[in-house]
């Protein structure tokens, strides 16, 4: 019985601080699926909007002001990374744009770094991280509320998606660019909206990692833990952001636990590489990836 | 990405010509000229490093250029090679070093096909995220297990010195001639790959796999192979790395960013191209030399290094979107265009 409810506590842990993981690839979902770009600058868009956030507020600008102002900055990083970097790089191929979303990444690290200071901030969000007890499994109450902002965002982002004129846009260029350029949907805005709306996930996700490892650089690392949870879901679909985020945290968890000792520990730096790799072999598009079909 | 795959006859064989004698000035001037006025700084801190990431450019661009399969892992098996290498040569004394140096290539080889395993199912993003894999497990590895380090406490370890025969490489120059000569004949090998059948079967893989398949390339096979070919290379570029530069063997130098690195060196040199491993190889090492120096100069009494570091990484960062913009086919392209200028010759 003890066993069990070890396991379990070990699993509900994994699971929720999977959704942690979550948080930071629906950021990656979004901006793939719309301009196909694997933007690995997400973490230092994490990085710069916690960052901001936090030094604003230091400064004595009070909470929603400065959640304000950084969504400002957020969407004015946005529209100039449209302007000045996906624009003439249009048509050329993934790779490119992908070690151009790699320089971006030292740009934005630089210019955050370079704004506020290398110091470690720390970041009181107002919750406390008591645990409490469920049937004699203990729940970090902090997790639970991660998780439900996810759950939240999550919602939001349906919706937006869903009943806005936007959102249809968005849908429109996700299914077929060239057919959403023909009925005069404007690209560039549309790109410069949705690396915005990116941004405002990596604030979301930046404030709750921020507010559990201290708002730093090596937040800008995070990305290293959503490419599995990307591959593992498909780049493309945000219930396999979510899915593959819970699936990552819950193995992770369970791995260090149970298998780590065998190992000599430490091996949650590949240990859901290795998970994510094992799982494409079965499904080479992740879980809810769209599939591809190749045509001579 | 056009490859012409018959020249006429009457213009190719002048170019060749040229092509010839040009790299034969240059294996001239780096055997010959360079020994004899170079400076011990310029051999460290800058020939030596740029042979080493040149070869390693030359051995991903062979798998990304043109197999058309991106590795993000490169680093890894760079290590792979310098530990295999130095293993080789703990383990089994009365091996000669050059031995060691081909058994290490093999043994990166052979990890080199185990990681590519999954490219035979998967492909662009699905696959390069994968080679992270590879990546962070062989980091892990190689610091985990004593063994792979003599159980050295510290985790590094002292090269021994570069040896073939009875001559020992133990001077800057010397270590840069030891590179110089097994970076010439790897890359005269690669040069050869390309040209030959498989480096045909090579960029067929990557420009349409299916219709490759179709018209009877052994995908599995050729994919499997540009694997292990550009993993022995790789390998090798690392031991050369830790031997010849920096003259110790630790993992930590073959991390990430150093995957990175030689990506970049090959996006900026121009992918396909065994020229461009070199150009791009030179401006990664020359550049931030300059910069930092040029920073330090600019700003060095003003304000703190922190700063500097910062502004560097921006600088850097700035100038990899400005590359890619402005000439997305890389370095090589742009010598080719110069030189189509220069000739006054339409091709």
């Amino acid at each position: 019985m003890e066993d069990v409810q070890f396991f379990i506590e070990v699993l509900v842990g994994g699971l929720l601080s999977g959704v942690m993981y979550s948080l930071v690839a629906i950021g990656f979902v979004l901006i793939y699926k719309t301009s196909g770009v694997l933007n690995f600058a997400q973490g230092a868009l994490l990085l710069f909007a916690a960052l901001t956030f936090v030094s604003l507020h230091e400064r004595g600008v009070p909470f929603w002001a400065s959640i304000g102002l950084t969504l400002v900055l957020l969407a004015i990083l946005g529209t100039l990374i449209e302007r000045v970097v996906l624009r003439p790089l249009v048509n050329q191929p993934p790779i490119t744009l992908f070690l151009a979303t790699l320089g971006l990444s030292y740009v934005i690290e630089g210019g955050a770094q370079l704004l506020w200071g290398t110091q470690v901030h720390g970041l009181d969000l107002g919750i406390d991280d008591v645990p409490f007890e469920v049937g004699g499994v203990l729940i970090s109450s902090f997790d639970l509320f991660a998780a439900a902002t996810a759950a939240l965002m999550v919602a939001l982002i349906t919706l937006f998606f869903r009943y806005t004129r936007i959102g249809l846009a968005f849908r429109a260029v996700a299914d077929d660019p060239f057919a959403a350029l023909a009925v005069g949907l404007r690209l560039t805005r549309i790109w410069a909206i949705v690396w915005t709306a990116s941004g405002v996930v990596a604030l979301v996700a930046g404030l709750l990692w921020g507010a559990r490892l201290g708002v730093q650089f090596s937040l800008s690392l995070v990305v290293l833990k959503a490419l599995p949870v990307l591959v593992l879901g498909g780049f493309d679909s945000i219930a396999g952001a979510i899915i593959g985020g819970l699936l990552v945290g819950a193995t992770e968890k369970l791995a260090e636990v149970y298998i780590g000792p065998f190992l000599g520990g430490g091996i949650e730096s590949w240990f859901a590489y290795v998970v994510a790799l094992a799982f494409l072999l079965v499904r080479p598009s992740g879980l809810f990836g769209q599939k591809l079909v190749e045509r001579v | 990405m056009s490859i012409s795959v018959t020249p006429s006859i009457e213009r190719s064989l002048p170019r060749a010509a040229i092509g010839g004698l040009t790299v034969a000035a240059i294996l001239f001037i780096a055997f010959v000229v360079l020994p004899s006025v170079g400076s011990d700084y310029l051999f460290e801190a800058i020939l030596t490093p740029f042979l080493a990431l040149a070869l390693a450019g030359v051995g991903l661009n062979l798998l990304t250029g043109y197999a058309g399969q991106v590795s993000l892992g490169s680093a890894a098996f760079m290590a792979v090679g310098a530990f295999a290498a130095y293993n080789f040569n703990l383990r089994v004394p009365e091996l000669p070093f050059l031995v060691s140096i081909v058994l290490a290539g093999l043994t990166a080889a052979g990890i080199g096909l185990i990681f590519g395993l999954p490219s035979l199912r998967l492909r662009g993003f699905y696959l390069a995220v994968s080679t992270l894999a590879a990546q962070f497990f062989v980091q892990w590895a190689l610091t985990k297990f004593g063994w792979f380090s003599n159980d050295n406490p510290s985790g590094i370890i002292n090269a021994p010195p570069l040896k073939i025969a009875s001559v020992t490489f133990d001077t800057a120059v010397g270590r840069y001639l030891f590179s110089l000569g097994i970076v010439t004949v790897l890359t005269f090998l690669a040069w050869r790959l390309t040209r030959a059948q498989t480096g045909r079967n090579f960029i067929a893989v990557r420009d349409n796999q299916t219709a490759a398949r179709v018209i009877g390339v052994p995908v599995l096979r050729t994919k499997l192979l540009a694997f292990a070919v550009s993993s022995f290379i790789i390998g090798v570029a690392g031991v050369l790395w830790a031997f010849a530069y920096l003259r110790t063997v630790e993992p930590a130098g073959f991390n990430l960013d150093r995957s990175f690195q030689i990506l970049f060196i090959i996006i900026i040199g121009g992918l396909a191209s065994i020229r461009g491993a070199f150009l791009g190889a030179g401006f990664i090492v020359v550049f931030p030399l300059l910069l930092s120096r040029l920073g330090g100069e600019l700003l060095g009494g003003i304000v703190d290094s922190g700063v500097v570091e910062m502004s560097q990484r921006i600088v850097i960062g700035a100038l990899i979107i400005l590359f890619l913009i402005a000439e997305p086919k890389g370095l090589a392209e742009l010598g080719r265009r110069a030189a189509r200028r220069l000739g006054g010759r339409p091709t």
